[in-house]
């Protein structure tokens, strides 16, 4: 084969790889022709989305659901939000990519390949719900600074990979191991080289949990590009942002990581509540670990006129970060009763739980249907905006949709 | 005719014979050859009409409706000040996504500067930051609003 020939099979296989599919034809394009999902602004087609979910910004790429395209026990890919700091990455070769565990309390600094990886530990499938830490912002008053997610900043896939805890044990971890940091190839927004757009992580002590993941596989394919193809931290029930895109390197710190997004107010609460609007000082802002108790009701779509004999069947999930749901609820009547509804046991830790219920109404008009799930230690979502925080984070108030009688 | 004759159109057909197969040989191994060096020449299929050709606009910051086009900036005063320095490492989309008042985004503004390579805006930071509270002020919501732009249907189940 000639050169020539060879790179641009070369460049087209890649590219395939990039966008999931066979280029049918590929050997036919044109040199110079440039493949359309590169060039195409369509997001919808570049990431293979839902033409219902939501662009909340286009650079970089913040894309979200809503309630009901998350109906799905396990969220497909079309309806998975997409949550960017910097810019995606091209031209990744999983041949040549490697994973590099480093940091001042790792015993031996390691690095290997995908394959390697793949071979030298056991693999594990986990459904793992991820939750941006900013969904519901956009309820916040005064405003909070963001991306403005609703409610669709939240997704439950089935993840395949090996265990960080596996990798990071080959190692080796020293005694004094506090807390990883992880790093990824992606750019950032100023095309500053010595940037990184993010750079978090978590304690050791979830960093060694079974659930958590380095991941190279969702919903049994190659992840996804702008989802971290071809290897992602996955570490269910924390903030989505913890569960970094385009791993290259692992960091097992001696201390709490202080990468990109690790400080100042990001990913962050005050560690005593504030009143609306209230400045506060970086000192006084706590790192967000567990995601507080929430549920979705994603059938039917809102907006659903029935008829007065008519009873509904309704259905969605429920999750509650680092625990489980006990409870789920709903309510027609602004929170006066309550009815208690079934919720199923989760697949496996840290995966959302699926509730199910049929709702009557006693009289024609205009009605809401809250949901309202508790946790394990007794704690439920609140029906109002839980704290203001100057980020506008953990906002699990709970979910509703509207329904007319006739 | 005699011997000799026949031999010697019988040398004159295997020597015909034999350039025509030459001639066969030149002209498929040229064709080849070319072939090899240009990959698409049989692919009479493909017109050049095929390529990806974007016509650039005439004028890429045009108004339509109060509108800016490209970005989606409301226009008024200030505008292309904005255009120019906000829309650069980030999309339009996230300045109009935000609310704030002045005080906070002066503050925004200095932690661009001090973590997102920002450069100083000098005057233009009034400009800037006048054209956003006046034109995207923020909007009071209370504790919990009500649902609006709802899509109603009829459910059939």
């Amino acid at each position: 084969m000639k050169r020539r020939d060879f790179v641009k099979k070369a460049t087209l296989s890649s590219f395939a790889s990039l966008i999931g599919a066979d280029l049918v034809f590929g050997s036919k394009m044109l040199k110079g022709y440039t493949p359309l999902a590169l060039q195409d602004p369509d997001p919808f087609k570049l990431f293979n989305k839902h033409k219902d979910m939501v662009v909340l910004n286009d650079k970089p790429w913040n894309i979200e659901a809503q309630a009901h395209l998350l109906d799905d026990k396990i969220t497909p890919n079309s309806c998975m939000f997409i949550r960017n700091n910097g810019l995606v990455p091209e031209d990744i070769d999983p041949k040549t990519w490697t994973l590099t565990i480093d940091g001042e309390s790792v015993k031996n600094k390691t690095s290997y390949t995908l394959s390697e990886l793949k071979s030298k530990f056991q693999q594990h499938t986990y459904q793992l719900t991820l939750e941006c830490g900013g969904n519901g912002r956009a309820e916040f008053d005064p405003p909070a600074k963001g991306n403005q997610w609703t409610v669709g900043a939240v997704h439950c896939a089935s993840w395949t990979g090996v265990r960080l805890r596996d990798v990071l044990e080959d190692a080796g971890i020293k005694n004094n191991a506090v807390y990883i940091g992880y790093h990824a190839i992606d750019k950032h927004l100023s095309m500053d080289p010595n940037k990184e757009p993010i750079s978090r992580g978590c304690p050791i002590n979830k960093a060694l949990q079974d659930e958590t993941l380095l991941a190279f596989k969702m919903n049994g394919e190659d992840i996804p590009l702008v989802h971290g193809y071809p290897l992602r931290l996955v570490a269910g029930g924390w903030p989505a942002s913890v569960s970094g895109k385009w791993i290259n390197r692992i960091s097992i710190r001696n201390k709490v990581h202080d990468g990109t997004k690790m400080t100042g107010t990001a990913y962050r609460v005050p560690c005593e509540p504030v009143a609306p609007g209230d400045k506060v000082k970086d000192e006084d802002m706590c790192i967000i670990e567990s995601m507080p108790v929430k549920s979705i009701i994603t059938y039917p779509k809102t907006g659903a006129i029935i008829k007065k004999e008519k009873s509904l069947n309704i259905r969605g999930h429920a999750w509650a970060g680092e625990l489980e749901v006990a409870k789920m609820e709903y309510s027609i009547d602004f929170g006066a009763t309550w009815n208690t509804c079934p919720v199923e046991k989760p697949k496996n830790r840290l995966a959302w739980q699926h509730f199910s219920a049929t709702v009557n109404f006693p009289k024609p008009g205009y009605y809401e249907v809250w949901a309202r799930a508790t946790d394990t230690n007794g704690i439920a979502q609140p029906m109002l905006l839980p704290g203001w925080n100057p980020k506008g984070y953990l906002n699990n108030a709970c979910h509703r949709i509207a329904i007319k009688v006739t | 005719m005699n011997k000799e004759e026949t031999f010697r159109v019988q040398v004159r057909k295997v020597r015909r014979l034999l350039m025509l197969l030459l001639a066969l040989f030149i002209i498929s191994g040229g064709g080849m050859l070319y072939y090899m060096v240009n990959p698409n020449a049989l692919d009479f299929m493909l017109k050049p009409e095929t390529v990806a050709f974007k016509p650039i606009e005439v004028d890429e910051d045009r108004i339509e409706n109060g509108i800016h086009v490209r970005t989606g900036l409301v226009d008024a005063e200030g505008l292309m000040t904005v255009v120019n320095n906000c829309t650069n490492c980030h999309s339009s989309k996230l300045v109009t996504q935000n609310r704030m008042n002045a005080e906070r985004w002066n503050t925004t503004i200095k932690w661009m500067q001090e973590t997102q390579n920002l450069w100083d805006l000098g005057r233009n930071q009034e400009v800037i930051v006048n054209y956003l509270v006046t034109n995207y002020p923020p909007k009071a919501k209370g504790r919990r609003s009500v649902l609006t732009d709802i899509d109603w249907y009829a459910l059939e189940d």
